[in-house]
Formats: C-alpha cells, structure tokens, sequence
C-alpha cells in the first residue's frame, strides 16, 4: 500500500465530525504553527516539501506563497479553489465530502502563515450539498475556537466564508473566481496585475485548489523535507487521482507520485483492470484539457521506458507524444469507444463554457463544435479534419486565460493520434449510420 | 527612458508604455490593428487579438523571447524589446486568424450598415482577411433593439470590444447595459431593454469599431462617404463641445465626437450636443476634419471609393451567396 497522506482515515467512522477528526490528530498543526512557528518558516517548509498546485497547472505552493505582496494596512486573503469542473476531476468533492476538517485545518494554518484575517472556499454551484457539510464543520471549528477571535489565545483571528457559485467552468480559473466572489461577471482578468499582487477586491490574494491546501497540515506537521521524501524527482507527495470510465474499479485514489501507469490501471490496489477484460484505447490523464494518448503511448514513453503517474514523466515528449497531469482526472477508454465522439463531447464542453472574452476561444470553440458535429452525424466533409487542426492551432496561445488552450488540446491530440478514425467518419457515413456511443468505426468496419 | 525596436524601427518611449501605443508612435505601416484598446478607455484591450505581435527579445535584462504572441495593446514595453509585426509571417498569419474569427458570424450586411465607411472591421477585413470564408455553418443573429431614442443596438455586428461597456462605467454615472450570456451566445444588451439615458451615454456609438451601435438620428440618412466632416464647437456647460460635424449640402446630418488618426475619440461630447444641435447655426465652425487616410471616407474621391466598395461588397456578397 502506497502512503496516505490525505485519505489515510477516510474510512473512520465520523470521521467528518471534529471530535473524531480531532481524536485522528486533526487540528495539530493550527496548534504548532500558531505557538511555535512564524509564518515566514511555514513558507519555507511549504518551499522545501516541493508541493504543487494540484489544480492543473502544478505551480509550486511555496513558491507562489512567498509572491504575496505585503503592503502595510492592505488585507490579504487566502481563496480556495473549490469549483472542480474539469470534466473528469471529482477528486475534491471526495475530500470535502468525507474529511471538510482537512481543508479548513489547511486553511486556518495556510492563512496564519500568509497572514491572512480573511479567507474563502469557493465552490461550484452544482456541489450545493458539498457547501452545506462545510458550513457544518466550520461552525464546529468556530464553537470549538479553531475559528474567530485570537485562536488559542494567540492574537491570530480567522473567519472562513464559503461562497457557492452558480456552476460556471470558468469560474474555476483563478481571477474569473475572483471576479465572481466580488459578484461580478466571472470573465477572466487580463494578467498582469496577479492575484499576488492585486486580487480578490484589489487585494494580494493567494488562490489554491482544495488539495493543495489540504496537503499544508501534513508538511507543517511533518517537515517539508519529510514531505520531499515522498513521490518522485520534482513531484513529491501524494495525488488524487480521480479514476473513471471503463475500468473495475473507478473511484478517487491517493497514490504516491512515482507509480507506473500501467500498475494504476491494472493494480487491484487501484483502477483493477479494464472492465471485460477488453483491450485499452486511450486514456486521457488529467482532466479533459489535457492531450489524449493512445495505449501505447501512456503505457511507455517515447523512448520506451515505463510512463509513471508524475508531473514530469506523464509530460516527457512534449505534446508530439506525451500529455499532462493536470488536474489528475484519469479517463480510461477501452477499444470499444469512439475517439470522435468522446472528442465531440469535449467539444460541446468547451463551446458551452467559454466565457466569450476573447475573439479566437469564442468563436472557435463553437466552430469546431459545428464541424465535429456533422462529423459524428456522418456528415461530414473531405477538409474537415484539416478544418479543425487549424482552428484549434490558431485559437491555442491566443487567448486570456488557459480556457482556449484546453479547448484546442483535446482537439489537437485526437487528430494526432487518431486521425485515420475521424477520416473513417467522414469517409464512409454509411458505416456510422446506427452507430451508438459504445461502438468504434473499427469495429463496425470490420463486421 | 526603455527603448523598444518593432519590425526594425527603433524608439525611445516613456516608462509603462504599451508595444502599441509605442508603435503609434513611430507610425506608418507598421502599427497594428487594434478594434478592442481604445486611448480614452482605462483598461481597454485585450479581448480581441488583433494587435498580436511576436516578442523576439524580452529586454536587455532578459533577451528570452516570449513564448506566445502578445496582445500589443497590453504588453508594456522593456528596455532592449525587439518585436515583430509586420516582419513576422507568424504574427500575419494567427492576425488572418483573427480576423476570420470575428468574421465568421458577422453578418456582412455593409451595404446596409449606418458604420460602412468607417467601420474598423471593413478595414481589418480588407487589410488582413482572406478572400474565401471556410465557414459554412448559420450566422449568429439577434434581434434588433432600440435602446432608448437616440441608439440603436443591432447586437449581431457586434465583435464584443466591450468599448461600450467601458464608456458607461467610465464616463457616465450609471451604467444600465452590459454582456449578457457566455460564449458565443453573449450579447451586450441592456437589462430588460432598458433605455440608456445619460448624458454622455451617446459616446457608446462614436467608441463601437463597428454597426453594432449606431445613431438613430442619423439612421439611413446618408453613406457617410457623402458627408463632409467639419470640425466645430460650441458653449456647452457639459462638455467641451468640441465635436465633428457631418454636413451634406448646408444639412449637419450626424455630430460625433472628434477622431484622432487612430478612430479613437479624442473628447467625450454630451448627448445635447450629439443629438439636439443638429443646425449649422448652433455651432462654430473651424474648418474640414482631416480623416487619416487609413480609412475609406478619407480619400475625398467619395465616388470612386463608393464604387470600389460596392464592388467589394457585391464580391463578399456573392462568395457569401454561393457558400449558402
Ligand atoms: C478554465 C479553467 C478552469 C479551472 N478550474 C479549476 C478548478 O475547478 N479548480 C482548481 O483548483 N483550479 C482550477 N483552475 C486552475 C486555477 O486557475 C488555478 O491555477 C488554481 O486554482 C491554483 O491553485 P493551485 O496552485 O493550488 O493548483 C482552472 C483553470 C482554468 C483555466
Ligand atoms: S480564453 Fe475563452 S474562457 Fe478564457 S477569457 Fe478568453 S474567451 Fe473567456
Ligand atoms: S456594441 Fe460595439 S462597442 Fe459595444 S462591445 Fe459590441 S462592438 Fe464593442
Ligand atoms: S486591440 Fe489589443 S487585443 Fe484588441
């Protein structure tokens, strides 16, 4: 069993209320971090463990936490990024559902080290149920004087607020929620000024994802190079990995950074195998935004060596022949599935979510939404896929915020990797005619 | 002073100036296009991606070029800068990008557009968009509205600059409209078709690159190509009064707010200025508003550029016809 970091008492019964939590050793590290250390040693220790946002994009904690500007008399705030709408990423809902004290330990001993009076979960509109269990725990946090007035009798004072969105994606990107806490629009803000610097009401603001946060008390507890020790090369530590599709055993796993792909799917410890007993496809590793690979692919690097569940090894080929960790939402596809149409699903996604900002993810995400479609209705035409190669590359790197890249990714790797599929679709309609989600061209074909 | 050097020009501008505004500055060919970054509007830009540019040297400091083309209009300069325009094959082709973008659900009705002449898109489209458009899917559409007396708001022209909604928040005290909706489905639009009432809210029209906000009160009266641009002034206890006036015969048909070289007003004018002095004898009048000869009603020869964008249009038309 590999080490738990984050989950290691999610099967204690209760362990959702403070009192178990507490008895679990919950709570220690507001407790060490208020009495014995200074904020600026928490920092350090965060920079030592080598944490990286487990949002997406994997940007050190502690490095991001030591950009807070400080100016004299400014509030700063600490903003939990709780609004997991990646599609294929449920990883924090576990979290918040089963263990809400993790996160607000987290926080309390986050915001003593940033020095932040103020701090917020921010969480998708559609986890209303998920707000309503941690407004239980910090009110159970309060009452037992973890939150307030001059917690243990140190002159920090903390309040926690959470904030439901209205179920937006793109109020997951950092300064869309932002802008959706001030109770604006949630449109992405043109960077620079960061959130650092100028965030949430023009104040330095460091917004985390949930994880990222619930990792803090465990480094504070233990020492950032204890931390260190865990995982592989730059990825240290544990990750959620939220696991789906066609596998026996889909759910949310800890694993230990450094595992081979291969044992996560096929372990018993972890996705135990692909379902029936079929071949594997493709999977795609970290969320919808990140590139596909085809079996062989994520199974071996180009090089062939074995592909493991880490930041740098999920990545190495670029994205000629590799992919990213992103937000660990694993999406497994056995040899029965339709690349075309799960890429016209990602599609619709992306379309329906833009936030309209910018010219090239607004009406370029509708554009190859359209030209899927017609694919997948079997109408599609002979320039079609030459169509949406060049849409997708002249949306990527053009737009505000990361929306239109993870809107042309997806895109961009399915015709890399499985181009002669959607050639298939567009070449013989005839083949696709009844075709139902669960059936590949190639099969068909084949009949 | 950081110097910066674009598409080989070099200049010496002041501290937090933008590659755009720095590339006004050397001038000519060589500045790009920009629909969305308007001079008098704070925190303007950025949205529509046509003033990319490529960075081929960050600075003195940090030679590294940068890793994505960036939006000249808010990309501040740096002391050593090298930047690529018009020299850059890629800058040229993500801009075609663009432009086709903003195009493809536009619903190229110029020749019944009040904007047509002085439209911002008609002139990206001639300079950077190509002949054909590879879209072959419905258009956009939205209804028309009047939004109050004086404005008309034809949403399905709008290219989403959020201009308007900056000239609201900036120079009026109430701002009563906005984008409604997300993606591509968005609309600037009032709440509830509210009216827009306000004394500046007239400059809406004068910030929007394109028809997609127009003058009623000037509505189909006249192809501005056809009208002559006069500058003037009067006592306004609003504003300067410091207005163009757009006279045909001894007729002012429109009175807008005056244009620097670059489309962008130079002052706010008052709606009693804009809409209510519509005679020549409520004004001051200095002499003819010389239009940069960027845009198409500058030329002077009225007629032929008439022809030649009838010609254009009928073209862009007719492909528009056969895509159908
Ligand atoms: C479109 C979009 C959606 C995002 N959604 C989320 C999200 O739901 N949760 C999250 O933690 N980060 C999300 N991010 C990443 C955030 O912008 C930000 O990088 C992250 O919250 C930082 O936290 P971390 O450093 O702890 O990862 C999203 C980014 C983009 C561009
Ligand atoms: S990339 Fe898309 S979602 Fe992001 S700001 Fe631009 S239009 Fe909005
Ligand atoms: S209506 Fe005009 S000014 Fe307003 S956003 Fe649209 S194009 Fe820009
Ligand atoms: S003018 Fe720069 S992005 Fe629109």
């Amino acid at each position: 069993m590999g080490k738990k970091i984050l989950l290691e008492h999610i099967n204690v019964p209760g362990i959702n209320t403070l009192e178990v939590y507490r008895q679990k050793g919950g709570y220690a590290s507001v407790e060490k971090a208020l009495k014995t250390m200074a904020p600026d040693a928490i920092v350090e220790e965060v920079k030592k463990s080598g944490l990286r946002g487990r949002g997406g994009a994997g940007f050190p904690t502690g490095m991001k936490w030591s950009f807070l500007a400080k100016p004299e008399g400014v509030e700063r705030y600490l903003v939990v990024n709780a609004d997991e709408s990646e599609p294929g990423t449920f990883k924090d809902r576990y979290l918040m559902e089963r263990i809400p004290h993790i996160l607000i330990e987290g926080m309390i001993t986050a915001s003593f080290a940033l020095g932040a009076k103020t701090s917020c979960i921010y969480i998708r509109g559609e986890y209303f149920y998920v707000s309503r269990i941690l407004e239980a725990a910090i009110a159970e946090a309060y009452a037992a004087g973890w939150l307030g007035k001059n917690i243990l009798g140190t002159n920090f004072s903390h309040d926690i607020f959470v904030q439901v969105g209205a179920g937006a994606y793109i109020c997951g990107e950092e300064t869309a929620l932002l802008e959706s806490l001030e109770g604006k629009r949630g449109n992405p803000r043109i960077k620079p000024p960061f959130p650092a610097v100028a965030g949430l009401y023009g104040c330095p603001t460091v917004v985390n994802n949930v994880e990222t946060i619930a990792s803090v008390p465990y480094i504070v507890m233990n020492g950032g190079d204890e931390y260190a020790k865990i995982g592989i090369g730059r990825s240290t530590g544990t990750k959620l990995i939220s696991a789906s599709g066609h596998i026996n055993k889909p759910g949310v796993y800890e694993i230990e950074m450094g595992i081979t792909v291969e044992d996560f799917i096929y372990s018993d410890e972890y996705c135990g195998g692909i379902i029936n007993g079929r071949k594997l496809k493709a999977v795609v590793a970290g969320g919808s935004s990140v590139p596909i690979l085809p079996a062989d692919l994520i199974l071996k690097t180009e090089k062939g060596e074995a592909r493991l569940m880490s930041y740098e090894s999920l990545s190495d080929g670029g994205f000629a022949s590799g992919t990213m960790l992103g937000s660990g939402g694993f999406m497994v596809y056995d040899e029965t599935t339709s690349i075309v149409k799960n890429l016209y699903t990602f599609a619709r996604f992306y379309h329906h979510e833009s936030c309209g900002q910018c010219s090239p993810c607004r009406e370029g995400t509708g554009w190859m939404e359209k030209i899927l479609h017609r694919i997948v209705e079997g109408h599609g035409k002979p320039g079609d896929v030459d169509l949406l190669w060049d849409i997708q590359r002249k949306i990527e790197g053009n737009t505000i915020c990361p929306l239109g890249d993870a809107a042309a990714w997806p895109v961009a790797s399915a015709i890399r990797h499985f181009r002669k599929e959607f050639e298939e679709y567009i070449n013989h309609p005839e083949r696709i005619k009844d075709v139902k989600h669960y059936y590949s061209v190639h099969q068909l074909a084949s009949v | 002073m950081p110097k910066v050097t674009i598409d080989g020009q070099s200049i010496e501008v002041p501290d937090g100036t933008t590659i755009l505004q720095a590339a006004r500055m050397i001038g000519g060919e060589n500045v790009p296009p920009a629909m969305c970054y308007h001079s008098k509007l704070k925190t303007s830009g950025g949205y529509c991606r046509t003033c990319i540019v490529k960075v081929s040297k960050g600075s003195d400091k940090d030679p590294r070029p940068m890793p994505k083309l960036v939006p000249s209009c808010r990309t501040t300069v740096m002391d050593g800068m090298e930047v690529q325009n018009n020299t850059s094959p890629e800058v040229l082709e993500a801009r075609r990008g663009v432009v086709e973008f903003l195009l493809i659900n536009h619903p190229l009705d110029c020749p019944v557009c009040d904007q047509a002449g002085e439209c911002h898109l008609q002139d990206l489209g001639y300079e950077n968009g190509a002949a054909n458009t590879r879209y072959d899917f419905k258009r956009r559409k939205f209804k028309q509205i009047d939004i109050g007396p004086y404005i008309k708001l034809h949403m399905t022209r709008c290219i989403m600059c959020f201009r308007c909604v900056k000239v609201a928040d900036q120079i009026t005290d109430n701002r009563v409209h906005g984008m409604l909706n997300r993606g591509d489905a968005s609309e600037i639009s009032t709440y509830i078709e509210n009216v827009i009432s306000n004394d500046f809210s007239g400059n809406v029209i004068d910030v929007c690159p394109v028809g997609a906000l127009t003058d009623r009160t000037f509505r189909f009266k006249s192809r501005v190509w056809f009208t002559k641009p006069m500058d003037a002034h009067r006592n306004c206890t609003k504003c300067s009064g410091k207005v163009t006036l757009w006279e045909k015969g001894e007729e002012v048909l429109r009175v807008t707010t005056r244009k620097d070289k670059w489309g962008e007003s130079e002052e706010w004018i008052c709606n009693e200025c804009r809409f209510e002095k519509k005679h020549i004898n409520d004004w001051v009048v200095e002499g003819p508003r010389h239009i940069d000869p960027h845009s198409v009603i500058s030329l002077n020869h009225y007629e032929n550029v008439a022809a030649k964008l009838k010609l254009d249009i009928a073209k862009q038309q007719k492909q528009l016809a056969s895509k159908k």
